[in-house]
């Protein structure tokens, strides 16, 4: 880690107690589409910053601008204004520092689990003995070893966005930024995939960000929970769960768990631009199947 | 079951050549109006074993070979261009209209007062009739490819040539050969078309000689048949292409 000047002068955040150089620094992060010649605002100033090797979920409202803010981070997309880092250098472009796994698995139908998994190391130009090394260790990592030659038609729902986020880790970044990751898998498979990404984080000593709309799905997972307002997202909240770790489904402290979910759904419901869910007094429909999960 | 793919065509086959045989039979044709299948499949063994057919059907494949391979590799270098560039799709995409609708059949005489008639200006005539659907179909496929791949691709730095080698030619593969299965055999009706406007040799120029000077509507039949059988075998090959390499999206 490189200490730069001016790097003591920030106030360390919430998670960053120890003044380490957090995995992911934003400052005034704005950002905007254009959309028939104007400007859109969906970032509206954020500032946050991210310790490394913790667990931050980001929640929000529908089209409030969290995928766009995962773009952003992945350098997928450029800031309009304002700065964001990784590992205390900026983000200029798609980068190998951070890991991005999308809403849907996007794999290439035409290759193979493990071709697949090898695509970012191959782009990189590894050679095919470390490519076939890296690979198999990825597949174990997350369970598939025995489906390496599966095409993505052949596999199910998770074990394609397991595949995916094994393609993220591929080129070990620092920060794996997770896009709804489970949102398309029945509560049951989704619980199970919440425990062993907890086991995967343990193992790859990764910052991670997840964007998720299940509120005990967030307070499972992270060290802390940010909550964004309507577009253009803004800081509404950012919360510290504090839950011992290692967390299982079973052996959370039930009381300490309802209150910061409660505390989050409070929030929610100042940022929410969903008429009904304010009116009935809860977060957005999607996110209730799995509200009572751990 | 074998059986059953091999069967019903078999059959099929044999009630077309009866009826064919039944209709020379019924309207009593001379072989110089309309020959029997019987008649056809004769000569086609003698012209095949006497060599009268072979120089024929090796002029018109070189044709068919060199023309296939420039029409689509221009054909699909063209709708590359067109799916990626605004500005080409904006500058060339009504050309490309227009000159798909211009009959080749009016161009080739063109094309021989230009090039001769020896095998590149033959070649050029089955190019163009191959170019024009394989760069629309190169164009409509890679235009389609999902964007959220390409975004995908981007996450991991891939340079131009990679997206293009490792995630566009694979996505359009599939599209590319539909038009590559049209294109083959155009390329065969333009071998012909362009044999006639002139040459020494060819299945079109024997076709020509058969019709007139040797007057033996039989080997006319005999060098359609080959013709034919020439279209099935590259479409095959396409085919066989296609099945081994073309995945489909999920
Ligand atoms: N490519 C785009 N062009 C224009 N507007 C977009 C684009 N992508 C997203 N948006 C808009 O930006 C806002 C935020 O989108 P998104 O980040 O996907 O929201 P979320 O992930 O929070 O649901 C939405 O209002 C959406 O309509
Ligand atoms: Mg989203």
């Amino acid at each position: 880690m490189t200490a730069e000047p001016g790097r003591a002068l920030r106030e360390p955040g919430p998670a960053t107690g120890d003044g380490s150089v957090p995995a992911i620094f934003l400052d005034g992060v704005r950002f905007g589409f254009h959309v028939d010649g104007r400007q859109t605002e969906v970032i509206g100033g954020l500032d946050l910053e991210i310790a490394p090797r913790s667990i931050v979920a980001f929640v929000g409202p529908n089209g409030c601008g969290k995928s766009t803010l995962l773009r952003v981070i992945a350098g997928l997309l450029p800031a309009r204004a304002g700065t964001v880092e990784v590992e205390g250098r900026p983000v200029t472009g798609p980068d190998a520092r951070v890991g991005l796994v999308f809403q849907e698995p996007r794999l290439l139908p035409w290759r193979s689990a493990f071709a697949n998994v090898a695509f970012p190391l191959e782009v990189a130009g590894r050679d095919r003995e470390a490519r076939e090394r890296r690979v198999t260790d990825l597949l174990g990592l997350v369970g598939l070893r025995d489906w390496s030659r599966a095409r993505p038609a052949e596999l199910s729902g998770g074990m394609r966005q397991r595949v995916a986020i094994a393609r993220a880790l591929a080129l070990e970044p620092a920060v794996l930024l997770l896009d709804e990751p489970f949102s398309a898998l029945d509560s049951l498979t989704r619980e199970r995939f919440n425990v062993e990404l907890l086991r995967l984080w343990e193992r790859i000593g990764a910052t991670i960000v997840l964007v998720t709309h299940s509120i005990a799905e967030a307070v499972f997972l992270a060290d802390r929970v940010v909550v964004l307002s309507p577009r253009p997202a803004q800081l509404v909240a950012d919360l510290v769960v504090d839950l011992p770790r290692p967390r299982r489904p079973g052996d959370l402290d039930a009381a300490a768990v309802t209150r910061t979910a409660a505390e989050i759904r409070a929030h929610l419901e100042g940022a929410t631009d969903d008429a009904f869910a304010v009116a009935a007094g809860d977060v957005p429909a999607h996110a209730q199947p799995d509200q009572a999960i751990p | 079951m074998i059986r059953d793919r091999v069967v019903p065509p078999l059959v099929a086959l044999a009630a077309f050549l009866a009826g064919w045989q039944l209709l020379v039979f019924v309207g009593n044709y001379p072989p110089f109006i309309l020959p029997g299948p019987l008649v056809v499949g004769e000569r086609f063994v003698v012209a095949w074993t006497d060599g009268t057919m072979a120089p024929h059907v090796v002029t018109t494949l070189a044709e068919i070979g060199c023309g296939f391979v420039g029409g689509a590799l221009a054909g699909m270098l063209t709708g590359y261009v067109l799916a990626r560039s605004r500005l080409a799709n904006r500058v060339l995409s009504p050309y490309l209209v227009a000159g798909s609708a211009v009959p080749i059949l009016a161009l080739a005489p063109l094309i021989a007062l230009w090039f001769g008639s020896g095998l590149f200006a033959h070649s050029v005539i089955v190019a163009l009739i191959v170019f024009f659907p394989v760069a629309v179909s190169t164009w409509v496929a890679v235009h389609g490819v999902d964007r959220r791949l390409l975004e995908m691709a981007r996450s991991y730095r891939v340079t131009r040539g990679q997206r293009l080698r490792m995630v566009e030619l694979p996505a359009a593969l599939p599209g590319i050969l539909g038009g590559l299965r049209i294109g083959v055999t155009l390329a065969v009706v333009g071998a012909i078309i362009a044999e006639w406007t002139g040459g020494e040799t060819g299945l079109g120029v024997l076709i020509n000689l058969a019709r007139g000077s040797l007057f033996d509507i039989p080997l006319l039949f005999a060098a359609l048949l080959t013709i034919a059988l020439i279209g099935v075998a590259l479409y095959s090959l396409v085919v066989l292409v296609e099945r081994r390499y073309a995945i489909p999206a999920v």
